[in-house]
């Protein structure tokens, strides 16, 4: 593999890895509230059509951002609503929100699957473009691509250094001590879950506008859950879900630079990489049972009631 | 204000009538969607809940797939009850057709009509190893069932892509992703003359009855439903919860896999990328809808068909699209969980004690 191709297969590996750590990040937030939410495979479809469609009708990939970070925030809005105020099982009531997204965006998107998107932008670090091989690897990145970056060190910042973030984990530890020091448990788990959704909704819009730019019925392709899988692999934490992400990015990116290569391994094989490393991943994290309780928001799944 | 508080017993009447006011509400939502879509809503939902009911042809294409919706969601029935969330049975299902159509393509001419049992033995047999997969890295890993079975499910897809692109591709199939047609003698038998409904009707009943006992009057069946509700007891009492994750997974795993050999050994009668057709997930609401009650399933697998049915024919008659059979699907397990809240809870008027 030379320089050039190894730049190019970064550069892949940081796109791909932006879908997983974007829709992560947004389920570490309310996991660290205590709210498991296994919608996230719905809410990305249904951003991911909400996203295409605006974009579609309005020429502009923000205004498509936006439809999907609304999208996503409205369903985890219900998904909420549900399983905070109704207390209503949050394995089930996750799974119907995938279920039901799934459908929702195939109807949806119907009108779709023949339309395309105005051209593509291209992007390029002013000074960093032109540098050789950094500039292929990282200098023409969409910009949602450093914003992730960006995005998991705040939240890592905000998690352990700020009075919200203390208050959001005290939440997901012991919502009875939170609730009995007067803080409102159901509106701040309500708030996480709503941004949990925002963030699988910019993940998804990313997913149809940027990562795959068109719309193909159930093109997220698991992406929600190895992004719910990532959460444990990261110990819910922001840092560790984007080396989880770029490491899931990278391997699915390998696929391609095997079959450029001319390995000869029919493509479905390949296909399955992803998904093999993630169930890799989940069991070497998960052998030792102690560290995932130490580490994971000890009211996680768990249902409460003032 | 309106406050939500716990009931002494859960309520028995709502526990029967919860699924009914949900499908009440998919039908009303149904109605306006039609309504927003230019569509006579009554004509529509005439579609989905009496046409499939009206002639000896659509009865059995309704039960045809009911078959795959009751098997399936019996399994899963086991396993919720358990307390397991093994939700990748598309995944069992998918290698149960595999193992299915891989004997079945052994058939010749010459082969009696007995071949159709190693055929659909193999088809649970592909499923439970499937789900197998899943039992073991629970029990020596604790990895998540949920997210195992369901990222198994597009390994099952891949590798049913791979073998009809690739080496279980018919020769004179004009390059088209299928394996060859099955012989007779792997077909599952019809029950009447011109009908497609076969013996899988009648293997999905007596497995209904089956569960039944195994549920509600046997020991493990006990064992593992007390391990779901209470860990600590069961612990307590003795009962493996190892043993339980096994039956639960096999069980449904096995469940699946069956109905998958049934349906390429039944109505599609070859293997193509299309077997997949959501009946595993599907049966997720089905399990959910019927109460994880064996009869209760009879009843949701026929309603969740006339779903599919009803999607079928608002597409051939009014040109909308058979997606709106997911959304209906979803839409129904949405609000039911919003009613089975009242089961356990009730609503009071109190005087504003906010939540602060």
């Amino acid at each position: 593999m030379n320089a050039e191709s190894l730049a190019l297969l970064l550069a892949a590996t940081l796109n791909a890895g932006t879908v997983v750590a974007l829709a992560s990040l947004g389920l570490i937030i309310n996991e660290r509230a205590g709210v498991l939410n296994l919608g996230a495979e719905g809410m990305m479809l249904v951003a991911a059509i909400a996203g295409y469609a605006a974009s579609v009708h309005t020429g502009s990939d923000w205004v498509g951002f936006g439809a999907g970070v609304l999208a996503g925030a409205v369903l985890a809005v219900v998904f909420g609503w549900l399983v905070i105020w109704l207390n209503t099982n949050q394995y089930a009531t996750g799974l119907a929100l995938s279920l039901f997204g799934a459908g929702l965006s195939a109807f949806a998107g119907i009108a779709y699957t023949q339309q395309r998107l105005a051209e593509r932008p291209h992007f390029a670090v002013p000074g960093l473009a032109d540098v050789p091989f950094l500039g292929t690897a990282i200098g023409h990145q969409h910009p949602l691509v450093y914003g992730t970056i960006a995005l998991a060190a705040a939240l890592a910042w905000w998690l352990t250094r700020t009075r919200g973030g203390l208050v959001l984990r005290a939440v997901g530890e012991s919502p009875e001590s939170a609730h009995a020091l007067g803080y409102p448990v159901r509106r701040i788990r309500l708030l996480a879950v709503a941004a949990g959704g925002a963030l699988c909704g910019l993940a998804g819009a990313y997913i149809s506008l940027v990562y795959t730019p068109l719309w193909v019925e159930g093109m997220v392709a698991g992406k929600g859950w190895i992004a719910l899988a990532l959460t444990t692999f990261a110990t819910w934490r922001p840092a560790r879900v984007l080396l989880g992400a770029y490491l899931f990015g990278g391997v699915t990116m390998l696929q391609f630079q095997l079959q450029g290569q001319g390995v000869q391994i029919p493509s479905q094989w390949l296909t399955m990489l992803p998904y093999l490393a993630t169930i890799l991943v989940l069991v070497l994290i998960s052998r030792n049972p102690i560290w995932i309780r130490i580490n994971m928001p000890a009211s996680l799944g768990k249902p409460f009631q003032p | 204000m309106l406050r939500l508080e716990p009931r002494a017993a859960p309520s028995k009447a709502l526990t029967l009538l919860s699924p009914l006011i949900a499908l009440g509400i998919t039908v009303a939502v149904g109605a306006a969607l039609f309504l927003v879509l230019g569509k006579d809503p009554l004509l529509a939902l005439r579609l989905f809940f009496v046409e499939p009911l009206k002639s000896a042809y659509a009865l059995s294409e309704l039960s045809l797939k009911a078959t795959p919706l009751v098997l399936i969601a019996l399994g899963l029935s086991a396993c919720f009850r358990a307390n397991l969330w093994n939700i990748g049975a598309e995944g069992q299902f998918i290698l149960g057709a595999v193992c299915a159509g891989g004997v079945a393509m052994h058939a010749t001419p010459d082969t009696g009509h007995w071949f159709v049992v190693p055929v659909l033995l193999a088809g649970a047999a592909g499923g439970m190893a499937w789900a197998g997969i899943v039992a073991a890295l629970r029990d020596r890993f604790h990895a998540s069932e949920i997210l195992v079975s369901l990222m198994l499910v597009y390994v099952a897809e891949m590798f049913l892509s791979y073998l009809v692109y690739g080496p279980w591709k018919d020769p004179a199939g004009y390059n088209f992703p299928q394996t060859i047609t099955f012989l007779e003698a792997s077909r599952v038998p019809r029950l009447f003359a011109g009908l497609r409904v076969n013996w899988g009707l009648v293997i999905a009943l007596v497995a209904v009855g089956g569960f039944a006992v195994f549920l509600f009057r046997s020991l493990p069946g006990f064992q593992l439903q007390v391990g779901g509700l209470a860990p600590a007891a069961a612990r307590y009492a003795g009962f493996s919860s190892r043993k339980a994750l096994w039956t639960a997974l096999l069980l449904s795993g096995g469940m699946a896999g069956l109905a998958g050999a049934l349906d390429v050994a039944g109505p599609q009668g070859q293997l193509t990328p299309y077997v997949p057709m959501g009946y595993g997930f599907a049966a997720i609401i089905v399990a959910f809808v019927g109460r994880l009650n064996p009869v209760g399933i009879v009843f949701s697998a026929i309603l969740m068909s006339m779903f599919y049915i009803g999607g079928e024919m608002a597409q051939s008659r009014l040109g909308l699209p058979k997606a709106l059979t997911g959304v209906f699907q979803g839409l129904l397990l949405f609000a039911l969980l919003a009613c089975d809240t009242f089961i356990h809870q009730r609503l009071r008027w109190a005087r504003s004690r906010h939540e602060r």
